[in-house]
């Protein structure tokens, strides 16, 4: 709040962040926006892919280049460093683009169910708050060993 | 809701003039688009590889392009109205807020034109 104070005198504020002692539902919360605006990155990924797919062969060949490079063909000198890296912060994000689908997905058949006002009992709520956010992860471990090794 | 009129309480619209129609259109699109997920993800994962023979023949098919339309159309949907709360929430500042909200319907429409070009150009041939 920029202008909390526009006389100069300090006013009280409500209580906000700080002062609560973390908890899986804050977690869970917190998570679940953030792998939203993730998985909007993810969306904006696969609008470019099906743009390359259409532009033709060679199109998708640099898509892929970009989002999954190969990395035995880096060159590791030079330049070649700088887009190592570009590579290599490009398959982090993609992984991360995966990792909040499936951890949005989960939140948000969590919040479906607290939408009816079950699942707000204490120890069922964290409970399944870690549930969903370990099983964000956990799907996405499931995920990746199922397409680079299957 | 223990205020009002009783019609008013019917409406559900209170003092800020738009009631759960937001609300609910998050919940309609989130049904769609797990249930969409689910077709997706398995499907993506059975492909024999990713190549560009192998993606564009699968996504070609009548029944691929219209569940990838539907797929498109229901999570950038989603999307804009999930980030115009993400906007709401964070950005304070009133001429700030209405243009991020502008900038966002804008890449809303641009990313469904583009999208639903992309799956018919895919669905019809050409490239």
């Amino acid at each position: 709040m920029a202008n909390a104070s526009p006389s100069g005198r300090n006013r009280p504020l409500s209580p906000h962040l700080q002062i609560w002692r973390w908890g899986p539902g804050m977690a869970s919360s917190i998570l679940h926006r953030v792998s939203g605006v993730g998985a909007t990155v993810g969306l904006a990924l696969v609008l470019w892919g099906l743009g390359a797919l259409v532009a033709g062969p060679e199109a998708y060949a640099k898509f892929t280049g970009w989002v999954w490079a190969d990395l035995s063909t880096e060159t590791w000198a030079g330049l070649g460093i700088l887009w190592g890296v570009i590579h290599i912060l490009f398959k982090i994000v993609v992984v991360g683009c995966s990792w909040a689908l499936f951890s949005h997905a989960l939140s948000g058949i969590r919040h479906f169910v607290l939408d009816t006002g079950a699942g707000y009992e204490l120890d069922g709520n964290n409970f399944w708050a870690t549930a969903c956010t370990i099983g964000g992860f956990v799907l996405t471990a499931i995920f990746w060993a199922a397409l680079l090794l299957l | 809701m223990g205020n009002g009129t009783s019609i008013g309480r019917v409406r559900g619209l209170g003092s800020a003039h738009s009631g759960v129609h937001h609300w609910l259109v998050i919940r309609y699109t989130a049904i769609g688009s797990l249930l969409l997920a689910v077709w997706f993800v398995p499907s993506l994962l059975m492909l024999p590889n990713l190549n560009y023979q192998a993606v564009h023949e699968w996504l070609a098919r009548p029944v691929s392009a219209t569940l990838l339309g539907l797929f498109v159309l229901v999570n950038i949907w989603h999307a804009r109205l999930g980030l115009q709360v993400v906007i709401e929430d964070y950005v304070h500042e009133h001429a700030n807020k209405f243009a991020s909200i502008v900038l966002l319907n804008l890449v809303t429409f641009a990313a469904v034109a583009f999208g639903a070009f992309c799956i018919v150009r895919l669905a019809l041939g050409g490239a």
